[in-house]
């Protein structure tokens, strides 16, 4: 071990021993940093972390024991302490000497309080990165000396100027290792600002260290006289947070809960996400719009004069306004947009592919809405920052795509506001995280395109021709029998003198649909443009019949949310893949088994079943026409 | 006094916390606040009082009581609830107080039937689908990569490698059928915080944190208290009157105690400073099944 291993260049502050009240006081008013550091195991991230963690005295003695035990059992270091064991947490990761998750450490100087998410390297972890990033004030770039700048450190510097750090510092590493060598940083610097410039980064700060020997960590080198700048922790010490900044700008709260407690109070909670409020300030609500005073800024302490960014308070007005949660309380005369279509960039984060055109939920600041995304205007390279062209973003892929909401938002850039411009993607079936996004603005077709009134209803469309409007969503495999028993069910009606019109699937894709094909990204959009066809149709006061696999249960749930409560019949024409092979009319299912049909429902693309359709129709049981006559009868009892 | 507009370390921490507890309130159905009268969920629960002011936390707390706990803690634990407002649920495993299961015999038997198998129970019992905890990230390895939503299956099993990305101050609540939630609203607190905040907001914790004359024996290198007279005594053994102080507090015959003189918070912060061991050092728990042993429990069920 060398020496400053054991004798950490951060002693214990005096004052804790002599005056414990002097140094609660000083404490109390320190600041916190949240930072992420980006480079790989081979870069000496772990060993770095784990040395401001021993440094600044977050080891304790019995860590220690055990982490000098493992070392000599496990660690790479040969008889040193390996830094990278105290950080590297879960048993996985142990044994296979990478880190797979964020993980988050805590350690203090005097100055500052510090918070560092510690994140993968490689490229299959371009999500976790992102995900560690979004939090931080700062990114710590970390480049091996004797390699320079290579492709992870152009992906990591392109994400963390993407998530809005603005604050990088270029710490390039084991610089022991090149004899202290001025002329091995000075080359490094000037490829790392040419590049830099290329990205947008205006502005980095670079330093020689040696996370395993400790030179410039928390204060100068002998070993590097020749660089006048900041020591790490010094410069962790001085740069300005986040929130510093968000204080300056417009005050916006999004609404968390409302505080009802008695009839007499009524305060509106929520975290404050740029600027500052004082009771008097005239506020506005979003999206209505409606306008009140601050009256009270009320927290368990006692009523505050002033709350600003960052801080999480109880907002009381002097009239009754409408506010609920996932509205936003901002500054009267300069509040947010409003709008439902976006242009944003979107952060893959699933190992299903994104399908444009499916409906997901989006959560941005307290709002969830259902949102669809459409097909990608192009996908980042994110090693060469090259943009390709797109269909869909797979996992940690990056990319620029539109996306409409089903109702207003209430938003501004992510440039200007992480709060109201971030958002995360919710596969409304799984419930998992998908994606994170962040809105650049608004599509000026959202503020132009209103909705015309028209004096004929839909009422009355139905209504002259004496009957309800509907849709019978015929669902199931390939050859079940759909198109057989929804051509009979229209012959049915026909002879009842009622007005319909059958949508067959093969039959729209000669036309409308004839630009689609049978991946899951087309498949989705065939099922949005069929659904949209019958929403007219319905409107039109027509029973509409539609035959198409549909696969996809969010699909047919998203067509089901496009019609009025009680106007979609989901029937799922209900045979097994056996029986519906068996049938093979078109003789489709003996062209996919044979390799000459790619993504057949059934076959190599899956089918999920409905859970539970108003009609089901068991084709083993039935004949076409007893099917038909059973879902008339459902349809007019 | 610092600039108004840069937020103190505890200031954010204390935003962060309460911008969490809110989020659950307003997303989840049943949600509930795991209480197990030390300091870290002290401070949760103020934390929580603050969050819901003037109303009261709109959620009950839990006990999952073990019948082993230290007395002190029992009479704080009603005391709290009192003054709260808050409705407070105690659950005993059944099985465990039918078989009579207790640390001195059982071992690790003793937490994962009480404590591990005990939550479970209740949070079935009850239907809670979220339920609040203490744990911090500083405290284990393993905690240090848990989100601060974390899902459990329905059989309350966590999956590190499947968890949810968390990003910026966005927290995805939604489950699936069967799945709970535990939220960890301290999740980015450190031992020192706790303290500090506990001194600057006067919050209330079991006296069994400061130095007093108490009775111990010294068994396995670990300095234990008799709390009761349900502690077996060794051949030989007679508790001697030592000045001791706990840094965590659990069943007391597996919690050991320190020999401290600290009788003051600023007292107790500053030996926590000058220590050279950390805080979990004295839990019995986190030894069982080597390294991994908090994560293995986790992924058990254990909080």
């Amino acid at each position: 071990m060398t020496d400053t291993l054991t004798d950490p260049i951060y002693k214990t502050d005096a004052l804790i021993a002599e005056d414990i009240d002097a140094y609660l006081k000083v404490h109390e008013y320190k600041t916190m940093l949240r930072f992420i550091t980006c480079g790989s195991v081979d870069d000496g991230k772990s060993t770095l972390i784990g040395r401001l963690l021993y440094d600044s005295k977050m080891i304790f003695e019995d860590q220690l024991a055990a982490l000098e035990a493992d070392s000599k059992k496990v660690g790479t270091q040969g008889q040193e302490i390996d830094f990278a064991l105290l950080v590297d947490g879960l048993a996985a990761e142990r044994e296979q000497g990478i880190t797979i998750d964020v993980a988050y450490r805590f350690f203090g100087t005097e100055k500052r309080k510090f918070i560092v998410a510690d994140t993968p390297g490689h490229e299959q972890y371009t999500r976790n990165m992102v995900t560690g990033a979004s939090t931080a004030d700062l990114a710590v770039i970390l480049i091996d000396a004797r390699k320079g700048i290579l492709t992870q450190t152009r992906r990591h510097s392109y994400l963390a100027h993407l998530i809005g750090i603005r604050n990088i510092v270029l710490a390039v590493n084991k610089m022991d290792l090149v004899g202290y060598d001025q002329a091995v940083f000075d080359r490094i610097v000037k490829d790392y600002t040419e590049f830099a410039r290329s990205i947008g980064i205006t502005a980095f700060t670079p330093m020689p260290i040696s996370g395993f020997k400790g030179d410039n960590i928390t204060g100068p080198s002998a070993n590097t006289p020749w660089y006048t700048g900041p020591a790490l922790i010094e410069h962790l010490e001085m740069v300005e947070v986040n929130s510093a900044a968000d204080a300056d700008k417009p005050f916006r709260m999004a609404v968390q809960w409302v505080n009802r407690p008695n009839l007499d109070f009524r305060g509106f909670s929520g975290q404050i996400a740029t600027g500052s409020v004082r009771p008097g300030d005239a506020i506005r609500v979003l999206p209505s719009g409606k306008t009140s005073t601050i009256t009270r800024i009320v927290t368990l302490n006692g009523d505050l004069n002033e709350a600003v960014a960052g801080q999480s308070v109880t907002l009381c007005f002097a009239d009754e306004v409408d506010c609920s949660r996932g509205d936003v309380i901002a500054v009267c005369d300069n509040p947010p947009q409003v709008a439902d279509q976006f242009e944003a960039t979107i952060v893959w984060m699933a190992d299903e592919e994104m399908l444009p055109g499916r409906s997901y939920w989006l959560k941005i600041g307290t709002q969830t809405v259902t949102a669809t995304v459409q097909q990608p205007k192009y996908q980042v390279n994110v090693n060469t920052m090259e943009q390709l062209a797109a269909k869909t973003l797979e996992l940690n892929a990056i990319g620029v795509a539109n996306l409409s909401t089903d109702k207003q938002i209430v938003f501004e850039p992510y440039e200007a506001n992480r709060t109201l411009g971030g958002f995360i993607l919710i596969d409304k079936i799984t419930n998992a995280t998908v994606a994170a996004g962040m809105l650049h603005f608004s599509l000026r077709r959202a503020q132009n395109v209103h909705w015309q009134a028209t004096d004929v209803s839909r009422d009355f469309h139905a209504g002259l021709k004496n009957q309800k409007a509907a849709v019978l969503w015929f669902t199931g495999l390939s050859g079940a029998g759909k198109s057989t028993i929804a051509n009979l069910v229209e012959k049915r009606l026909a002879r009842m003198n009622r007005h319909t019109f059958l949508l067959d699937g093969d039959n729209v894709r000669h036309g409308l649909n004839k630009d689609l094909g049978f991946t899951d990204a087309d498949r989705v959009e065939n099922i949005r443009r069929v659904g949209e066809v019958a929403k007219l149709m319905t409107d039109a006061g027509l029973i509409v019949i539609t035959a198409f696999i549909s696969p996809f249960r969010a699909e047919r749930d998203m067509v089901r949310q496009m019609m009025q409560p009680g106007e979609f019949i989901e029937v799922h024409i209900d045979s097994t893949l056996a029986d519906a092979e068996a049938r093979d009319v078109k003789g489709l299912y003996k062209k996919a088994r044979a390799g000459q049909l790619k993504n057949f429902t059934g076959i190599d693309s899956p089918y999920e079943a409905p859970e539970d359709p108003e009609i089901r129709i068991d084709t083993a049981d039935m004949t076409a026409e007893e099917a038909a006559e059973a879902i008339v009868a459902r349809l007019i009892p | 006094m610092a600039d108004v507009k840069t937020l103190t370390h505890l200031e954010r921490l204390e935003a962060e916390s309460i911008h969490i507890l809110r989020e659950v309130v307003a997303e989840a159905e049943k949600p509930v606040m795991l209480y197990s009268v030390g300091k870290d969920s002290a401070v949760m629960l103020h934390l929580a009082r603050k969050a819901f002011y003037p109303s009261p936390p709109p959620f009950p707390l839990l006990h999952v009581d073990t019948t082993w706990k230290f007395q002190e803690m029992y009479k704080l634990r009603d005391r709290m609830a009192q003054e709260s407002g808050m409705e407070l649920l105690v659950y005993h495993n059944q099985e465990a107080m039918d078989r009579g299961i207790n640390p001195f015999d059982h071992g690790a038997l003793h937490t994962d039937m009480w404590k591990t198998e005990g939550l479970k129970q209740a949070l079935n019992l009850y239907g809670f689908d979220a339920a609040f905890g203490g744990a911090r990230r500083d405290e284990e390895k393993s905690r240090a990569k848990e989100r601060i939503f974390s899902f459990r299956t329905a059989s309350h099993g966590w999956d590190p490698k499947n968890q949810r990305p968390e990003l910026w101050n966005l927290y995805n609540a939604r489950k699936n059928k069967g799945e709970s939630i535990r939220i960890f609203p301290i999740s980015n607190w450190t031992e020192l915080d706790i303290w500090q905040y506990i001194h600057l907001n006067d919050v209330p914790i079991v006296p069994l944190y400061f130095a007093d004359e108490r009775p111990t024996v010294e068994r396995d290198g670990m300095l234990l208290m008799v709390d009761d007279d349900r502690f077996p005594l060794m051949p030989g053994e007679t508790p001697v009157m030592r000045s001791i102080r706990f840094r965590t507090l659990g069943c007391y015959p597996l919690t050991g105690a320190v020999e401290s003189t600290a009788k003051t918070l600023p007292e107790v912060i500053q030996e926590t400073l000058l220590t050279t061991t950390s805080e979990r050092q004295g839990r019995a728990i986190d030894k069982d099944a080597g390294g991994a042993g908090m994560e293995k429990k986790k992924q058990e069920g254990y909080f």
